[in-house]
Parts: C-alpha cells; sequence; structure tokens
C-alpha cells in the first residue's frame, strides 16, 4: 500500500510534465492539423537552457533558491518561445497549404536539426546537476517502507498547476484566446472574419514552445539528468498523451499526460523498467484502435 | 535598406536563439558542471545568420527569367536517357576496381531498395510509414538468427527473412487499417520503437545491445568466398587468386540484383489491378470505399509487400555487415528512408534512385570532404571545430531536409500523375447519357 502511494505521487509528477508537453503538440495540431515534430526536441533544448539558467545564477551569486527558480523559469520559457516562434517561421510558415507531407517531413528535419545542434553545442555527454531542493516530508512509514513526498515534487506540482492554471485562462478568458479558439474550429472561416491567422499560428507555437520549456526545467528538476537525446522519447510519450486525451482537447492533454505518467511509473515498480516505453507505446496503439477519438476528443466529421 | 533591417532583425533573433546555446556551454570538471563562456563562436553564427538572410533576400529580390521550367519537368523528359545510364553506371562500377567506390555503392543501393519498398507504401498506398526500420530489423535478425542457430544459408534465409518481415508488417497493418494520415504515422513510428527496445532486452535471443557477431557470408551457388582457397570455394573452383575484393564486388552484385528486382515487382504491380487500387486508394480512400474496392485488403498487401523488400534489404545488411546490433535500427534510419521517397517525389522510382544517391552518396562525400577540411585546418583557432566537424554532418543532414522541403515541397521528381489515367475527354452522345450508359 505504502509502495503504491509512492508510486501514485512519483507517477502524478512525471505525468504533469507529460501533460505540459502535450498541450503543446494538442495546440498545434488542433490548429493546422500536424503533429508539430520538433517540439519533443523544444522541451529538450528548454531544458539545456534551464540547466544553463541555473549554472549562470549561481555564477553570479544568486543563492535565494524561489528567485532562482522564477528567473530561470521565465529565461528559459523565454529563449524556448523564440525557439518556438523561429521553427514555425523557418521550416513550417512556407509549406502551409502544401500537401500533407511536407511539414510533417521538414518537421523531422527541424527535430533532427534541432538534436544534433545541441549535441554540437553543448556535447553529448548527459549533464547530471545537483539536487536545488533537496529533502521533503515523510508522510507515512509503515513496514519499513517510507514515503517520500520531496519538496521537488511539490514544487513541481505547484508550479505546473499554476502555469496551467494561467494557460487556461489565457486561453478561455483573453482575446487572443478567443482568435485561437476560432482557429481551431476553423481556419478558413476565422481568416474570413479578419483574424491574423499567421499571427495567432506564430502565438500557438510561442506559447507551446514555452509550456515545453517549463516542462523541461521540471524534467530538469526531476531528474538531475538530461542530454541532447531525451527529446524524442518524451514527445513521443507526450504525443501519446495528447492522442489519449483526445488530440485538439486541452484538458485531455492534460488528463492524458496523467495517465501515460501513472502508466509508465506503476510498470516499472510492478513489472520491468526496461519495457516501459513498450508499455506507453502499446497504449497509444491500443486507444487509437478502440477510441480513435481519444478519452474527452471529439469525433471527426468525414465531408465528402 | 529594408533588406539591411531585416537582416539586422534576425541578427538579433540569432543573437536569442544561440546566445545561450552556443555563447555559454556547459562542461563537467572535478567540481560538477561549470558554464563557459564562448563569445567568438556567437558572434561567428550570428554573423553568418546576418549575412544568409542578407544573400536570401537579395536571390529572392532577384530579376526572373521568363521561361523557367521546373526541375522536375526536365529531369521527367530526360529520364528516358537517365534510367539507361544509371543503370550502366551501376553495372559497371566494380570494375572501377576502388573498395572505396564499391562499398558506397553497396550503401547507396541498400538505401535505394529500401527507398523502393518503402514507396510502395508511401507513395503508393499512400500510408504513411514511420518505423520502416522494424522490417529492415526483422528481416536482419531473422537472418542472423537463422544462420547463426540453424546453420542455414543466405539464399535459403533470404526469402524466409522477407516473409516474417512480411508478416509483421501484415501485423502492424491490421490495428492500424482505421487510422489515417498524422496517426498512422505515429503509430508505426512506435511500431519501430517497440521493436528496437524489444531487441534490447530480449537477451535471450537477441544478445541484447551486443547484437549478434559472425552472421555468415553469401555463397555463388554454393561456392563460398573464404580466403583459404580450396576446392568449394570461389576461388578454388575457378583457379583465380582469392581475395577480399571478389567478395565485395558479389555483395555488390547481389544488392544491384536484389534492388533491380524491387523495382521490377513494384513496376509490374503498378500495372495490375492491385497497384491500380493502391494508387486509387492514395488519392481517395472513401471514392475507392465506394468503388467497391476491398480497402482492408489492399492496406494489407502494400504493408506487406513493402515490407518484405525491407525484410530483404536488412537480409542482406545483416550478411554485409557480419554483425548486426540494434543500434543499427535507430529512428533516424526511418526517417532518412522516408526523407528518400518524399525527395524523389511520392511514386517515382528514377526521383527515389536519384535522392538516395544525392541523400546517402551526399552524406558520405560530405564527410570526408569534412575530414579533409579537418585534416587541412591546422591552425590552432580552428583546430578544436576540426575535431568535431564529423558531427556536423547530421545536423546538416537535418537543416538539408528542412531546406529542400521549403524549396521543392513536392520532391526532385514529382511524378505523382497515376499509371493508369484517363487522358482523352470523350464526348458520349446524348442519347446513351439518357439511357444510363453514359
Amino acid at each position: 500500500m505504502a509502495y503504491a502511494l509512492q508510486q501514485l505521487i512519483n507517477g502524478v509528477t512525471l505525468g504533469m510534465i507529460y501533460g505540459l508537453i502535450a498541450v503543446g503538440y494538442t495546440m498545434v495540431y488542433g490548429i493546422i492539423g500536424m503533429i508539430n515534430f520538433a517540439h519533443g526536441d523544444v522541451f529538450m533544448v528548454g531544458s539545456f537552457l534551464s540547466l544553463i539558467a541555473l549554472l549562470g545564477l549561481s555564477a553570479l551569486g544568486i543563492t535565494s533558491v524561489p528567485l532562482a527558480l522564477a528567473l530561470t523559469l521565465l529565461f528559459a520559457a523565454g529563449i524556448a518561445a523564440l525557439y518556438g516562434w523561429t521553427v514555425e517561421r523557418v521550416a513550417y510558415r512556407p509549406l502551409r497549404g502544401s500537401f500533407r507531407l511536407a511539414p510533417l517531413i521538414s518537421a523531422i528535419g527541424m527535430s533532427i536539426t534541432l538534436q544534433n545542434f545541441v549535441q554540437v553545442s553543448q556535447g553529448a555527454r548527459v549533464k547530471p546537476m545537483d539536487a536545488i531542493l533537496p529533502g521533503g516530508i515523510q508522510l507515512m512509514d509503515r513496514g519499513g517502507f517510507a514515503v517520500q513526498l520531496s519538496w521537488m515534487q511539490i514544487a513541481i506540482v505547484v508550479i505546473t498547476l499554476t502555469i496551467l492554471g494561467l494557460f487556461t485562462w489565457l486561453v478561455t478568458k483573453t482575446p487572443l484566446g478567443r482568435t485561437m479558439r476560432a482557429c481551431e474550429q476553423d481556419l478558413k472561416m476565422a481568416s474570413l472574419l479578419g483574424i491574423d491567422t499567421d499571427r495567432t499560428i506564430s502565438l500557438t507555437f510561442v506559447i507551446g514552445a514555452a509550456l515545453a520549456a517549463v516542462a523541461g526545467f521540471m524534467f530538469l528538476l526531476y531528474y538531475g539528468v538530461i542530454d541532447f537525446y531525451i527529446g524524442f522519447i518524451a514527445g513521443v510519450k507526450a504525443f501519446t498523451a495528447a492522442v489519449l486525451g483526445g488530440i485538439g482537447s486541452l484538458p485531455g492533454a492534460v488528463l492524458g499526460g496523467l495517465l501515460i505518467g501513472l502508466i509508465e511509473v506503476f510498470w516499472s515498480a510492478y513489472f520491468s523498467i526496461e519495457y516501459k516505453d513498450v508499455a506507453s507505446f502499446s497504449i497509444l496503439i491500443i486507444v487509437l484502435i478502440f477510441r480513435p477519438t481519444g478519452l474527452l476528443g471529439r469525433a471527426e466529421v468525414e465531408k465528402v | 535598406m529594408t533588406a539591411l533591417r531585416d537582416a539586422f532583425l534576425s541578427a538579433v533573433v540569432a543573437l536569442g536563439l544561440f546566445g545561450p546555446m552556443v555563447g555559454l556551454v556547459t562542461t563537467s570538471g572535478d567540481g560538477g558542471l561549470s558554464l563557459h563562456a564562448r563569445p567568438i563562436a556567437t558572434a561567428v553564427v550570428v554573423g553568418l545568420v546576418f549575412v544568409g538572410r542578407l544573400l536570401i533576400l537579395s536571390w529572392r529580390g532577384r530579376p526572373r527569367r521568363a521561361t523557367n521550367r521546373p526541375i522536375a519537368e526536365r529531369l521527367v523528359r530526360s529520364g528516358k536517357y537517365i534510367t539507361p545510364l544509371l543503370l550502366i553506371a551501376a553495372v559497371a562500377l566494380p570494375f572501377s576496381g576502388s573498395r572505396y567506390y564499391i562499398d558506397l555503392g553497396t550503401l547507396v543501393l541498400t538505401y535505394i531498395m529500401l527507398g523502393w519498398g518503402l514507396n510502395i507504401v508511401v507513395g503508393l498506398a499512400g500510408l504513411l510509414d514511420l518505423g520502416y526500420v522494424a522490417f529492415y530489423a526483422v528481416g536482419a535478425y531473422s537472418y542472423a538468427l537463422l544462420a547463426t542457430t540453424f546453420g542455414l544459408g543466405f539464399w535459403t534465409c533470404l526469402p524466409m527473412a522477407g516473409i516474417l518481415a512480411a508478416l509483421w508488417g501484415v501485423m502492424l497493418g491490421f490495428p492500424v487499417l482505421r487510422l489515417r494520415g498524422d496517426y498512422l504515422a505515429i503509430v508505426t513510428l512506435a511500431f519501430g520503437e517497440i521493436i528496437r527496445i524489444v531487441l534490447i532486452n530480449w537477451t535471450s535471443l537477441t544478445n541484447g545491445p551486443n547484437g549478434i557477431t559472425g552472421i555468415p557470408r553469401p555463397t555463388l551457388f554454393g561456392l563460398a568466398f573464404s580466403m583459404d582457397g580450396g576446392p568449394g570455394t570461389f576461388g578454388g573452383f575457378f583457379d583465380i587468386e582469392p581475395e577480399v575484393i571478389q567478395r565485395i564486388i558479389f555483395l555488390y552484385y547481389v544488392i544491384l540484383g536484389l534492388a533491380l528486382l524491387t523495382n521490377w515487382v513494384s513496376l509490374r504491380l503498378r500495372r495490375m489491378p492491385l497497384g491500380r487500387a493502391w494508387e486509387a486508394l492514395r488519392e481517395d480512400e472513401v471514392a475507392c470505399r465506394s468503388l467497391g474496392i476491398n480497402v482492408r485488403n489492399t492496406k494489407l498487401t502494400a504493408f506487406g509487400i513493402g515490407a518484405m523488400f525491407g525484410g530483404f534489404a536488412g537480409a542482406f545488411f545483416a550478411t554485409r555487415q557480419a554483425f548486426i546490433s540494434p543500434e543499427s535500427f535507430t529512428f533516424i534510419e526511418s526517417a532518412t528512408v522516408l526523407a528518400i521517397v518524399v525527395l524523389g517525389g511520392l511514386g517515382s522510382q528514377l526521383g527515389v534512385a536519384l535522392a538516395a544517391i544525392v541523400m546517402v552518396g551526399g552524406l558520405e562525400a560530405l564527410r570526408d570532404l569534412l575530414s579533409v577540411l579537418g585534416d587541412q585546418m591546422h591552425s590552432p583557432v580552428f583546430a578544436g571545430i576540426a575535431s568535431e566537424l564529423p558531427l556536423y554532418r547530421m545536423l546538416i543532414f537535418g537543416l538539408a531536409l528542412v531546406v529542400m522541403m521549403v524549396l521543392r515541397p513536392r520532391g526532385l521528381v514529382s511524378g505523382r500523375t497515376p499509371t493508369v489515367a484517363l487522358t482523352k475527354v470523350k464526348a458520349i452522345a446524348p442519347d446513351l447519357v439518357a439511357q444510363g450508359r453514359g
């Protein structure tokens, strides 16, 4: 029981990270109907930016942990947003209205580019980092197994929920959110009604990249080790989460992320850690066979 | 003036992008990670972006010639000359005697074969497959395991490897029948990763990350290419001095034959009802369904036949390398083959061959160029860059994918017209229409 509770805590923490990345996938898919293959790599870039910012801040002598966290978050999200904007501008915008496969290939190219760019600029070796927030609360101790809730996990969940709250407010209450939802419903109609769709799509990528950078920061805090390859697997899993929750649905993405995180953690805990990725990918295949619309998605009406 | 302003803005963006990532490098030392500044490298990259943007803008604003026939059209026109030329060059290549070129030719031909195999799935049937490397892996491991466990020869195992790969293709095909487009892409990608993870972790069967060694080489009608020159070997039978190059040349002709077989089969299939159904499926699935085409069987055969050729190529890969490990079957291989198919212009056989030559041969040429450049640059400033030059290969490959897509989204040769199409408009008399025969 205590063991399961511990896994639940770990799973929710991991799920929050996946959920944040999944939101970026689902937003882009909802609006322009493409898999932004490079999104996982923007997450990885965000993770590296966080590492650089943390090291830079400690070199500057900023020791206050909350201040360092906040500054790092702002820095990583800001620069990663610039990456998202550039990727869209360079690789996707010229291909809008082209045939279906073109943006996907371009996205794969961008993904390879970003991965190797980081490998070349920051080196291929893994980057280990000391824990910033050591310690935690011991929730209970039963049968010699102590259930730990670390400060780090609390920080991750709190930061993620805050960011998601902000994001929900942005989408539901602001004019920008309204134009985004309009573009998601019908891109052509939205442009006919005077919405600057190019600008909206750009901003979608910017917001998605910023969220991915937050996830990258959380990933760095949680695991303490990153390398240039983390984006690929995390990206595929987050996409699985988006599909699981119903692609195009923002609450669905977070729900899917939580589910994937829980499945992965429980699978590693009770079955085999080697096959945890196989478990997530199998879930993706099973969901697509039996419920292609996902848990919270709408059925796509095919018009002839 | 606007160009200058634009380039300046690009440089500012580049400074934001590359300032932290290139300008500040994290290095691991004794006391954990530390940061180092690299202002010169940052300045160089930002300067390159500034100049590059200026060049692009001036290139875009150049006066255009009125008659600018697209490359694709010219290629299709000269296709009937290029194809025999390429074929002659391919057959004649081993006579150059250079081991380097034959090895490179074998590599390129392997990718051409993979490209033609995937072309059946993606180019003809229009099913986007990002996990093609899975079938390549199935073929390679089938041959390796059958040969090392049961001692079977290459030519016995080749059909078996193909059949096993086709079986896996159909198995993957079943669950994804209802999916379309991007969903299909991500499921096939996941499938490729599942196969790779299983290969890594099922150590009792596949020997895990260490791979399988000592895979036997193919024989020529039972004649082995061994160095002892005994009676049962190639050298002994023809009474010539055994040399390594003989085996290399033989392997080259094996893959050339396999690739041409792939080409011949897909060209034939295109003219059969099945091939026409594939092309119809690519153009419009709903129309296919309403015209009574069995969409399920059509898709499954496309997956199966495409996978079979992937399996053949995999078996060849295993026998050529004599060693395989899961390392060789990563997503990057799938991406490379898909890129070859797409750049070749979906559905065009010649385009795929040209794209494979450009991408794989070009990549190899680039690697050589970079290592030569690295040797040439003795100055201390470039010493660091020179040692890392081969690393930039994949970076350039990724950028090339993006650039080629942006410039030529339809590929080098856009041969997307169906093999069978009604070109002549026939007038039908009104009395026939009235009777419902029109």
